[in-house]
């Protein structure tokens, strides 16, 4: 699996990856940071103390088993966890040093700001037009008709969905296959130009070719957007990830350069979850 | 024997018949030293069914034709003029004395004569019917149990078989309900066209009076039978309570689903749902009692001159009723709406309120559409708070602070008190009664086709 990961992975991405260096170049370029946060669902605790910060443009990959409580910190980057009542959010998380918990904070703009694909595509049930201009709609982004028409076509445009349904914006969305709608989602969040795009676990519900215009997309955004995924694949984090952080049963392990997560790990339990021997 | 005595005696047998086919199994799989097809239960309960099942479909055709063959040789031993003499209903009366003095049942007038002496001729029949089906079922009985256990062998497939008596005594239990409906409509359809025999179709759906004077006065005197004013009213009734119930019924509905936490759920769920429960004669008082002086007092004070039993009263109590039927189906559909689509119009920055306006309701449509209909038909549907509320005015008039008259409340009419079955006053009922079953069965598929269709979107 190691191996494999490693062949997988493009040349490119040792480049971009070059760790130590990016780390320490970006330290006026933190994107969010998250100091000491803990999330309680009820009475359990599902993430004990994380401390990470995201840097401007990066894609950063959360990989670690099932119940690591990956998805869940992912979650509370845009405050998507208010919507469950037994759900506490402890500590703190800065969009552009501001805390995004603060009581004045307007978690409607917030998630303007960081929007978020999830696991599987939810399309609303409306045309594919309607679908785009939901979110630009709600936010008053365009004036027009014409301006939304235009924000509509780049954002199918850079989601490369544009080609496929251009001639049929007025079918519902829920009729496109499943590696359309998914693209639709990440269109539709394109849409209200967020900062940075949260994605839970993109292609997990969509087969490898779907997945490889997904993986694509991801790799074209980074150069626009801010983009945090979490990922059951760790071939993917390593194809398409500047930085991978290991998550374990609440706790962020290690976060390091995806280069190095996959060859040189500092801690053996990384190094055992990469190489296949838990998870 | 009584035919209850016979019924236990024969459960009885088939009790036993089940323990001789169990033990019968067993003592064959220790004889041959196999393992059977089916475990022991099964032979027991297929050798019980071959024991029971013959003798009481014999037993049910046999209450079925003996009494009718009885009557017949009655009615051969009986003197011919006295036979000659008798219209087929005066003889099917006395058949029936007979029957009643041969059950030793006292009849009016104590019998004549010749009542007498059929009902003598009638008993003995009887009790030699009784002796004869006691001694068949019997036989019956006994073969069928004789043959079972002679035939259980480690191939017979009896698990098989019995499942096949369980799924068709299941079928069966469904046919009655649909039987039921069938026979319903069919009884109701040859009624009604017996009514359209005394008043055109065309007078009957077209008429805009409703006048049905009494059947006492003459075959001349008709009366006219315009169903116009009764569906005028039922509409407008139901109007009424669907603007009350709609808007309530789906606000409670968003609040239960989306807003209430949930121990304020779990409380007022239930509560609301018991305006369900509440019987609709006691929604009738309420209304003539509370409701109408109310609003008549409220209409005195805005100086619009409102009937005490109106259709305004009649209907906003109605509506009061169907609010749980809106809300708690509404509820359930919302709740359906899967959380993905949520959280998809809420990642976008959506306020709650505008996921639930622009997400969730139009998801939800379809469904709740559905539920309209069916609250819609219940409306249409309802009796006792019409009966009691609306004034019984079957006037085509527009104003809802008049007394009206529904279909439901004439059908109620026009079946009480004295009643003539071969007079239109009272057939027109079945005309009625038709008229608002196509009307709320074209309702009801409407909004099972709507709900299903909804359905599968998300499943």
């Amino acid at each position: 699996m190691n191996t494999s990961a490693k062949t997988n992975m493009p040349s490119s991405m040792v480049s971009v990856g070059g760790g130590e260096s990016r780390t320490s170049k970006a330290t006026n370029n933190v994107k969010m940071r998250a100091k000491d946060v803990k999330v309680f669902y009820g009475d359990t605790q599902a993430i004990n103390g994380i401390d990470i910060d995201i840097y401007e443009n990066e894609v950063l990959a959360f990989i670690g088993p099932s119940g690591c409580g990956k998805s869940t910190f992912l979650r509370c980057l845009n405050r998507m966890n208010d919507t469950i009542d037994i759900c506490r959010v402890e500590g703190e998380i800065t969009l552009d040093q501001k805390d995004i918990y603060a009581p004045d904070r307007d978690v409607v703009l917030l998630r303007a700001q960081v929007g978020i694909v999830f696991q599987k595509p939810n399309p609303f049930p409306k045309s594919i037009y309607e679908n785009i201009a939901y979110g630009p709609r709600l936010h008053g982004l365009a004036k027009r008709k014409a301006e939304l028409d235009d924000i509509v076509e780049s954002s199918l445009r850079r989601a490369g969905l544009w080609e496929e349904v251009k001639d049929r914006l007025d079918q519902p969305g829920t009729g496109l296959s499943g590696g359309q709608q998914q693209r639709l989602c990440i269109a539709r969040t394109i849409a209200v130009s967020p900062d940075i795009i949260l994605m839970d676990e993109p292609c997990s519900a969509l087969d490898p070719i779907a997945t490889g215009k997904v993986e694509q997309l991801i790799d074209e955004l980074s150069e626009s957007y801010t983009i945090v995924m979490v990922t059951h694949n760790m071939q993917q984090a390593a194809r398409v990830a500047d930085r991978t952080a290991f998550f374990h049963m609440g706790d962020l392990i290690e976060v390091d350069s995806t280069d190095t997560i996959f060859t040189n790990p500092q801690n053996q339990r990384t190094h055992d979850y990469i190489t296949g021997r838990y998870g | 024997m009584s035919n209850l005595a016979l019924i236990a005696t024969l459960l009885l047998i088939m009790a036993l018949a089940y323990h001789l086919g169990l033990t019968r199994s067993r003592a064959v799989a220790a004889e041959h030293d196999v393992r059977m097809h089916s475990r022991p239960g099964y032979y027991g309960a297929l050798v019980a069914l071959w024991c029971g099942l013959p003798a009481l479909t014999l037993f049910l055709l046999w209450s079925f034709l003996a009494p009718q063959l009885i009557d017949m040789l009655v009615t051969q031993q009986l003197p011919i003029d006295l036979v000659a003499g008798m219209s087929d209903r005066e003889l099917a009366t006395f058949l029936r004395r007979v029957t009643a003095l041969a059950n030793e049942r006292s009849v009016s007038g104590g019998g004549t004569p010749e009542e007498l002496a059929a009902a003598a001729h009638m008993a003995r029949l009887q009790t030699f019917e009784n002796l004869s089906l006691v001694a068949l079922m019997a036989v019956c009985a006994v073969t069928g149990l004789v043959f079972a256990r002679r035939n259980i062998s480690p191939q017979w497939r009896a698990r098989n078989q019995v499942e096949r008596v369980i799924t068709i005594a299941l079928a069966a239990s469904s046919a009655v309900a649909i039987f039921t409906t069938v026979g319903i409509v069919l009884s109701m359809l040859g009624e009604a066209l017996k009514f359209f025999s005394f008043i055109s179709p065309a007078e009957f759906f077209l008429g805009t009076t409703w006048n049905p004077r009494f059947s006492t006065s003459g075959t001349d005197a008709q009366g006219e039978f315009g169903l116009l004013p009764l569906l005028w009213g039922t509409m407008m009734v139901s109007a009424i309570a669907l603007l009350i119930a709609i808007p309530v019924g789906l606000m409670t509905a968003i609040y239960m689903a989306e807003y209430a936490p949930s121990w304020l759920r779990n409380v007022a769920k239930p509560i609301i749902e018991i305006l369900a429960g509440i019987p609709t004669i006691v929604y009738g008082f309420f209304a003539l009692i509370v409701i109408g002086p109310f609003l008549s007092s409220v209409g005195d004070l805005v100086g619009i001159n409102i009937r005490t039993t109106s259709a305004l009263t009649a209907g906003l109590v109605m509506g009061i009723m169907i609010i749980p039927f809106v809300s708690s189906l509404s509820d359930d559909i919302i709740t359906q709406v899967p959380k993905s689509l949520r959280d998809g119009a809420l990642g976008l920055g959506a306020t709650k309120s505008e996921t639930i306006r622009q997400v969730v309701l139009p998801a939800a449509l379809p469904g709740i559409v559905g539920a309209f209909l069916l609250a819609a038909s219940r409306a249409i549907g309802e009796t006792m708070i019409v009966v009691l509320a609306a004034g019984n005015n079957p006037v085509l008039h527009a104003n809802p602070f008049e007394a009206i008259s529904t279909i439901t409340v004439t059908i109620v009419n026009q079946l009480t008190g004295d009643m003539d079955f071969a007079s239109p006053q009272s057939l027109v009922a079945f005309a009625l009664g038709l008229t608002l079953f196509v009307i709320t069965l074209g309702l009801n598929v409407i909004a099972l086709v709507i709900v299903r269709k909804y359905r599968q979107q998300y499943e």
